[in-house]
């Protein structure tokens, strides 16, 4: 028995190295000297003979392609910004619109409840492409085309964080909400000083994952947004070749950087968002 | 469901409203009009039946894309579940180390795409890192990009960022089982692997059908991954539905795109009738 045993632990190990990798290759890159980066990158920009070769740790680590970056690439921070602008009013909107709607399908009892629930079940599951043409000509129509607005709002009124939230709202005991009852009749007050404690977790969790989703988003942006400065720095990135290797990793990492923070702070958020979007218990 | 669980009242609805009324003006109604669209001729307005659904069925790219996204969920579909399923068994029983295994794993759902497009091409450049690993082991070099091997490297995408996803998925159902199960079934001397067949497998049978379907969707969603391998412009074994899409819109075919959003509709939703009938003792 022990034997099989090592030997799954190793093959996981090897897994988990594998998940890791690609993203211990980019913060080695980020922080590599210009020479090194030449060196490395040499085959496959100049032709030379070999192969590209790489290393975990650069040799001499250095803050250049950084500094590069952060002093003779004007055209990184306006990105930067557009993704930090899309995705912050996206989750506001989430948070102001879709909770209440969550609180709302979760805890009252009214006429085609069911069918709005699974409306939003459906509509959470579909891929982009089916709704992509409808969406473009909905925003041409309001000339919202070319405005961080097509990004905002449709992602403000995605069904995923309402379902989700849905699902956290439930579980919350009704004889809580029962006695919260007894100090006010205003349903709004209950839902505000009780509810939106009590499903806080739900909350986090949609945040969570409308932050990743909205941080990665490349089909939207690419649909609806033509002129590049508006672009979000996930539509950008894909551009840039291994011609300017240094800014462009160094360019990346920054990039990575707010997503990691927001996954290593919300870990616990993220698997229950996934788990309670997915299973019911 | 308990009685007196949910208030009757119309506050709930007041609740609902102006999320409802954002649905159905950003995505409602304009899916409406690209459905009554997908019967109209896209110069003259006229009413021309299915003849856009048959224009957009008989395009060969139409084919080919839906040819390759059926292999690529054909073959992702068992490498992902059977892959996360061992991982997420061996986890479970694991106490610390399992928690640490399982964050890397995650990680990568975290990481943005975007942000290893440069990595990717760095690694499997015809003379890239991987060839020249490749290479270091004795075996030919391969040029990923330019030939069917775009498909494989597509596929190793999908399961970078989706195994982590999947086995929190397992890891959830495997929490589910009870202790006393196992216990039993040492006591009576089943070992290991009867254990897994006999009873975590069938145990976990609820739990499939939603890590299969949301998979499979999610495995229509692999544009991303696709987009981050070759930009614009694949090898044809990975020309995937989402890229005819965005050649219809480039090309303002939109009569052919109306009609193949509607099929792509109820695609998913036929994918999801299986889900639903799970769902139904929720609602």
């Amino acid at each position: 028995m022990r034997i099989p045993r090592f030997f799954f632990l190793f093959l996981l190990f090897c897994l988990a190295f594998l998940a890791l990798c690609p993203v211990l290759l980019l913060l080695s890159g980020a922080f590599m000297s210009p020479r090194e980066l030449s060196e490395n990158l040499g085959p496959m920009l100049a032709e030379t003979e070999g192969y590209g070769a790489w290393s975990l740790l650069p040799r001499e680590p250095t803050l250049r392609s950084v500094v590069e970056l952060l002093l003779d690439s004007p055209e990184f921070f306006p990105m930067f910004w557009n993704s930090l602008w899309v995705t912050g009013g996206t989750l506001l909107g989430q948070m102001l619109v879709g909770a209440p709607a969550a609180w709302g399908l979760a805890r009252f009892r009214f006429p085609f409840r069911r069918v709005f629930l699974g409306l939003y079940l459906v509509l959470m599951l579909m891929p982009f492409q089916v709704t992509m043409l409808s969406g473009f000509l909905v925003l041409e129509r309001f000339s919202l085309l070319n405005t961080l607005w097509s990004l905002i709002l449709p992602g403000v009124f995605s069904a995923f964080p309402v379902f989700l939230m849905y699902r956290f709202f439930r579980s919350i005991p009704e004889a809580i909400l029962e006695s919260a009852r007894l100090d006010t009749k205003n349903a709004f007050q209950v839902f505000r000083y009780t509810g939106v404690p009590l499903g806080s977790a739900g909350m986090v969790s949609a945040l969570v994952l409308g932050f990743l989703e909205s941080w990665n988003q490349i089909e939207q942006p690419m649909a609806f947004l033509k002129e590049k400065s508006l672009w979000p720095l996930s539509l950008y990135l894909p551009t840039l070749s291994l011609e300017r290797a240094g800014p462009a990793f160094a360019g990346s990492l920054l990039a990575l950087i707010p997503a990691i923070l927001v996954f290593l702070s919300g870990r616990d958020y993220l698997e229950q968002g996934i788990v309670a979007a997915a299973i019911k218990e | 469901m308990r009685k007196g669980r949910k208030r009757a009242g119309a506050a709930g609805f007041f609740f609902l409203l102006p999320s409802l009324c954002g649905t159905c003006f950003f995505v409602l109604f304009p899916f409406l009009d690209v459905v009554h669209r997908s019967f109209l001729s896209a110069i003259s307005e006229e009413w021309v039946g299915l003849k856009n659904y048959a224009a957009a069925l008989e395009t060969p790219a139409f084919q080919l894309a839906c040819w390759n996204t059926l292999r690529f969920s054909l073959v992702c579909m068992p490498a992902l579940l059977v892959l996360s399923l061992f991982a997420g068994v061996f986890l479970h029983r694991q106490k610390e180390l399992g928690k640490t295994l399982k964050t890397a794993f995650l990680f990568p759902v975290a990481v943005p795409v975007a942000s290893m497009a440069l990595v990717w091409q760095a690694v499997f450049h015809s003379k890239g890192m991987l060839n020249g690993l490749l290479n270091c082991l004795g075996i030919a070099p391969v040029d990923w990009m330019n030939t069917p091997a775009a498909f494989w490297v597509l596929v190793g995408s999908y399961l970078w960022k989706n195994l982590g996803y999947d086995i929190v998925l397992w890891l959830a159902g495997l929490s589910g089982i009870s202790e006393s199960l196992y216990e039993a079934a040492r006591v009576d001397g089943a070992g290991e692997w009867k254990i897994f067949w006999r009873i975590t497998l069938p145990c976990l049978r609820p739990a499939f059908f939603t890590v299969f379907a949301l998979s499979l969707l999610r495995s229509f969603q692999v544009f991303r991954e696709a987009y981050l391998v070759a930009g614009d412009y694949p090898h044809e074994s990975m020309y995937l539905l989402q890229h005819l899409f965005n050649n219809w819109f480039r090309d303002l075919s939109f009569d052919r795109m109306a009609a193949g959003a509607v099929l792509l509709c109820l695609v998913v939703l036929a994918l999801l009738l299986p889900l639903e009938r799970g769902a139904e003792k929720e609602f």
